[in-house]
């Protein structure tokens, strides 16, 4: 249970990193947004990975059972926010690498420097 | 042996991330990204997070890939192989990874019950539920009451992303050739030639329409909730004009009347809120809403998931038809 | 042997062939020469592999609630994907990928 717990931040680490190195890595803006949502994925593995409770069950009370063991709900509303708040804002960065495409029929990074400081 | 299980689940989304960020042909990397997302989702449930998994079953592997591939076919299909030197990129992302996995030896025990996370606040949440709002579903309790303000803001930021999605493709492209080539389905037609797909889906859009209205009133008595909800009215709409073509989707629900679903729900979250300070009490408290404090939580929780649930739904089909349309123009 | 016994025994063989089908389906998506083919192995996890695997899991739920349910999620599984098959072998014949009329090649591509 000890290794689970640790192969659970060993990956959000891992996968964090990933995402992180799309998003600094590759000229391609809509390979740097596909690498933000793994990134934001990855924050919310991290949060999940906290609230479990050993031996508990989602917190979802049942009847006439008083003392059961429930996992911790606080940072479940936390994530289910965010996660519909990270396809808000892709769907906006999304419908800003549209308009450059328009603009500058590109959207590799280093291309569109290039065509701005002529 | 759910060990087992959890440990595969993880080792295959790392590599299912790898090959996301490797591979250059755009289009599988949106596709790999929605089976990142379900992966993720059962991730999720496994950690005993039911309301969250379906969120990012229904938002993640569902809307988000619609999203990514409306714009990628309105943008380039194959990345550019790149010269750039990627040894410094490389060379921190390792030692931060380094960092992060030496961090993660001083963290509490995996599932440890006396973590500083279980203890002050979440006990309360728990012990308290059955006495001021007696609901079932502690999540939907903490989201819609207790917790009721970031959710306001939340909606507000669906709304915003919806308006600013609208805003920049309000701007016409200007004078640029189409180059592109079309594809064989004229668009906004639709998947005419394809009779299959259009019989099944057809017999299937009335039923996902159901489980949407079944998600967003049992959001208080089991996983589900309004943005749960919304996500699957969009999916049915988007399944709808994906077979039937999308100008046939805009004759069924018109601009305006995603416009005044995308406004009114965000409405009706502030006007519940602020009934709450006419009839006496403070923004957003739901017990002044009826004679009995426990019914007026019950009455506050259903309208106020009723207007995340019209507002998501707005937003999303919104973007989503800012997206088809500016493939015709 | 009592009847829960057997009745575990027959849900974990279930289990176990759905299992197999469904590698056996992700293989052949792997080692197949072409689009068609491939499809037509991946058909197998759809199908054989979900009938398997829920029917195994029904096994285990009993006579409850969540039976009706996992027959419901069958079904809708059993609509659905073949549609997917479909939808997506039209696409590729519409897009111009030719099936192959001679098996012992091994080119990926037709176009």
């Amino acid at each position: 249970m000890e290794l689970l717990g640790l192969y659970h931040y060993w990956v959000f680490a891992v996968l964090l990193m990933i995402g992180f190195y799309a998003v600094i890595a590759k000229p391609n803006l809509f390979k740097k947004l596909i690498g933000l949502s793994i990134f934001q994925s990855a924050v919310f593995l991290l949060y999940i990975t906290m609230d479990k409770v050993e031996g508990g069950t989602a917190p979802i009370l049942k009847d006439g059972v008083s003392d059961a063991l429930y996992s911790n709900p606080l940072p479940q509303v936390l994530i289910l926010t965010a996660i519909v708040v990270g396809i808000a804002t892709a769907a906006l960065g999304l419908g800003i690498v549209v308009r450059i495409k328009e603009e500058y029929d590109t959207i590799e990074e280093h291309e569109i420097q290039e065509i701005d400081q002529q | 042996m759910t060990i087992l299980f959890g440990v595969f689940l993880l080792t295959l989304l790392v590599i299912t991330a790898l090959a996301i960020v490797r591979t250059s042909h755009l289009f599988a990397a949106v596709i790999l990204t929605s089976i990142f997302s379900l992966l993720m989702a059962a991730n999720f449930f496994l950690l005993d997070a039911a309301d969250v998994a379906l969120t990012e079953a229904a938002i993640g592997a569902g809307i988000s890939t619609v999203l990514f591939l409306g714009a990628l076919a309105l943008t380039a299909e194959h990345e550019r192989a790149t010269t750039v030197k990627r040894l410094l990129p490389l060379g921190v992302v390792a030692v931060t990874t380094l960092i992060m996995i030496y961090a993660t030896f001083d963290k509490p025990r995996f599932g440890d019950p006396e973590a500083p996370v279980h203890q002050h606040v979440a006990p309360w949440y728990i012990e308290k539920t059955p006495e001021y709002i007696d609901i079932p579903n502690v999540v939907t309790a903490v989201l819609g009451s207790f917790r009721g303000y970031d959710t306001f803001g939340e909606v507000f930021v669906v709304f915003t992303a919806g308006i600013g999605v609208m805003f920049l493709f309000s701007a016409r492209p200007g004078n640029r050739k189409d180059s592109r080539r079309r594809p064989t389905a004229e668009p906004g037609q639709g998947l005419r030639h394809y009779l299959v797909p259009r019989v099944v889906g057809r017999l299937l859009i009335p039923f996902i329409l159901l489980f949407g209205l079944y998600v967003q009133f049992h959001g208080e008595y089991g996983p589900g909730g309004g943005f749960q909800a919304g996500a699957i009215f969009a999916a049915a709409i988007i399944l709808y004009a994906l077979l039937e073509g999308e100008t046939q989707a805009l004759r069924v629900l018109p601009l305006r009347v995603l416009t005044g679903l995308v406004a009114g729900g965000a409405l009706l979250f502030g006007g519940v809120g602020v009934a709450g300070m006419l009839l006496g009490s403070s923004f957003l408290d739901y017990s002044v809403l009826s004679a009995d404090p426990v019914a007026g939580q019950h009455l506050g929780l259903l309208l106020i998931e009723a207007g995340v649930g019209i507002t998501v739904t707005g937003v999303l089909l919104s973007i989503f038809h800012a997206f088809a349309a500016r493939g015709r123009l | 042997m009592t009847m829960a016994l057997l009745v575990d025994i027959a849900s974990w063989v279930l289990l176990s062939l759905g299992g197999a089908f469904v590698f056996i389906g992700g293989l052949g998506a792997l080692r197949m020469p072409n689009l068609y083919a491939r499809i037509h192995a991946a058909s197998l996890t759809d199908t054989m592999g979900a009938m398997l695997v829920i029917a195994g899991i029904m096994l285990q739920a009993g006579a409850s609630l969540a039976t009706i349910k996992l027959a419901a999620i069958l079904l809708f599984l059993l609509l659905t994907s073949p549609t997917a098959s479909n939808a997506l072998a039209s696409a590729a014949l519409l897009a111009g990928v030719r099936p192959h009329r001679n098996v012992l090649s091994k080119s990926e591509h037709s176009k």
